[in-house]
């Protein structure tokens, strides 16, 4: 088989074991759902902040189904041995991690697929004005995070301590960039350091693309951090990547 | 090239930092052997399979499997070697035939799925989970993702640990079938009984060095003596050690009979590979 045809075997083996795993199949469609019923409740029929809602969970779906899903899997994978039975066989390493980023960018893809659908048909927003950005940011995002994601597996020493590792990032990082996109009168320093970081130029981008209908010109800010991030975060997982549990 | 041996390894050295784990070792594994590293937990044993499989770099040494330098880690010998490590996992939600077949797509020209799922033992549980498996059984199964390429060579790390007498009896079954099928075997182990029956030739290592090489029924003949032993008819138990038995033997019955007494209990005996095993590996 070449190494698409093994990348391609590889992502069906993933999705096939994605739904045997029916409680990480459900928080996976069901946790975007819940934010937004949440938000909804909460702001009501209020459109202007209902519209800034969409793409702020819609960022934080990209982040979760990557980041968070990613550093999951490979410590997990790491620490029971299943990387270093991978690593001894001819699968190559680039078929191996195409088929589980391809499995982590579908989970991705149906979320925003949620998350959009929600907005237009309960929240009643518009349809996405700018869809080419809308998958381009999706697309910059994944790929940073994903990066990321495995890169912060280095970190993590073992798989009982992987939650408080991942949510000691994922939960600060959501609390900074939703509360700087949402109020105007955030703080200047919790301003600089949201935009610093990847998670509040994503919802930045997808807001222009899904909502305000931003053209992608003036986005490009926006989209050089998520970048710059995402070359950190490839970097650090190639290079730091264990294939072995490491022997204490 | 199918005379060349399948493993060659050279003054073969290891360290971590401070540890020196491998200290300089040197073997050959023919085609067709079922070879064993013997020796005590941390003796450098897998250590050096690690290196041999490509998992670990080497500090010094030369090492050849099956023509290549494991080292580069080419795909061309990770095709041609199977790979059974002291433990690693599986996915738990994975069926058997499913994994199984999984991995054959890794390879250009693998066995078939049924076939190696029976020579494993594990054609009734092809269709289970993996993690509806007992221990004895996910052991089984590592050994079928190992053999799914149809290998020339198999690494087995102490493939039998943990397994009570009838699974390790079954085990080597199968083991002995690898080598009628072609397969080269080199195995990891601290059971004595599991060297002498499978090995045709066993490594005795300690300390990262190799103490002692040969088939398990010879090893030590030259350096340890035949023991004679004897009771006379006072009641006392005379042992003699010799080079030579056949001339002993004929000075004590010859006397005997000259005497007319029987020499009772009257026994002659090699050392086993375990007094040999246990003389070389004991801490002065």
């Amino acid at each position: 088989m070449s190494d698409v045809a093994l990348a391609w075997s590889q992502y069906r083996l993933e999705r096939r074991l994605f739904w045997r795993n029916p409680s990480a199949a459900f928080f996976n469609f069901v946790l975007p759902l819940l934010f937004l019923a949440a938000g909804g409740a909460i702001l009501g029929s209020n459109q202007a902040q209902l519209a800034k809602l969409v793409p702020a969970i819609a960022g934080m779906s990209v982040m979760s189904t990557t980041f968070t899903a990613l550093a999951y899997n490979i410590v997990f994978l790491r620490e029971r041995g299943i990387l270093k039975r991978i690593h001894g066989s001819p699968l190559p390493t680039i078929s191996y991690f195409g088929g589980v980023a391809a499995n982590a960018v579908t989970n991705t893809a149906m979320q925003i697929v949620i998350v959009v659908l929600v907005g237009k048909l309960i929240f009643g927003l518009p349809w996405p004005p700018e869809p080419g950005l809308l998958v381009l940011f999706v697309l910059v995002g994944v790929v940073c995070f994903a990066a990321l994601g495995v890169a912060f597996a280095h970190v993590i020493p073992n798989f009982e301590s992987t939650a408080a590792y991942v949510n000691a990032v994922f939960l600060p990082v959501v609390f900074v960039s939703f509360y700087v996109f949402d109020s105007a009168s955030a703080p200047q320093f919790l301003r600089t350091i949201a935009e610093a970081l990847p998670l509040y130029p994503l919802i930045h981008g997808l807001s222009g693309a899904m909502v305000t209908g931003t053209p992608a010109s003036s986005l490009l800010d926006s989209l050089a951090v998520i970048l710059i991030w995402g070359i950190f975060g490839i970097y650090v997982a190639v290079r730091g990547f264990t294939w072995e549990q490491r022997r204490s | 090239m199918s005379s060349s041996p399948a493993i060659e390894v050279r003054d073969l050295r290891k360290s971590y930092g401070e540890v020196e784990a491998v200290r300089g070792i040197d073997f050959h594994v023919a085609r067709g052997e079922i070879y064993g590293m013997l020796g005590p937990n941390g003796a450098g044993k897998t250590s050096t399979v690690e290196i041999l499989e490509g998992y670990r770099t080497r500090s010094s040494g030369s090492v050849s499997v099956l023509g290549h330098d494991p080292q580069a880690r080419p795909r061309e010998l990770r095709r041609r070697v199977g790979i059974v490590l002291q433990s690693s996992g599986i996915y738990s939600q994975v069926r058997v035939a499913e994994v199984v077949a999984h991995f054959a797509g890794f390879y250009p020209r693998p066995r078939d799925v049924d076939e190696v799922l029976e020579l494993v033992g594990l054609q009734e549980k092809a269709d289970e989970r993996a993690r509806a498996l007992s221990g004895g059984q996910l052991r089984r199964l590592d050994l079928a993702l190992a053999l799914i390429g149809d290998p020339e060579l198999i690494f087995l790390d102490e493939p039998t640990t943990g397994f009570d007498p009838e699974a390790r009896r079954a085990a080597w079954e199968t083991i002995r079938a690898l080598q009628s099928l072609g397969m080269t075997v080199l195995l990891t182990t601290h059971y004595l009984e599991e060297a002498q029956a499978l090995c045709d030739r066993v490594a005795i290592v300690k300390d990262g060095r190799v103490l002692a090489v040969g088939p398990p029924r010879e090893l030590g003949v030259g350096a340890a003596h035949y023991t004679v032993a004897w009771r006379e008819p006072g009641g006392e138990l005379l042992v003699r050690e010799t080079d030579d038995p056949t001339a002993l033997l004929h000075e004590l019955t010859g006397a005997a009979l000259a005497r007319g007494v029987r020499l009772e209990e009257l026994a002659v005996t090699r050392p086993t590979l375990e007094d040999v095993y246990l003389e070389l590996t004991a801490d002065e």
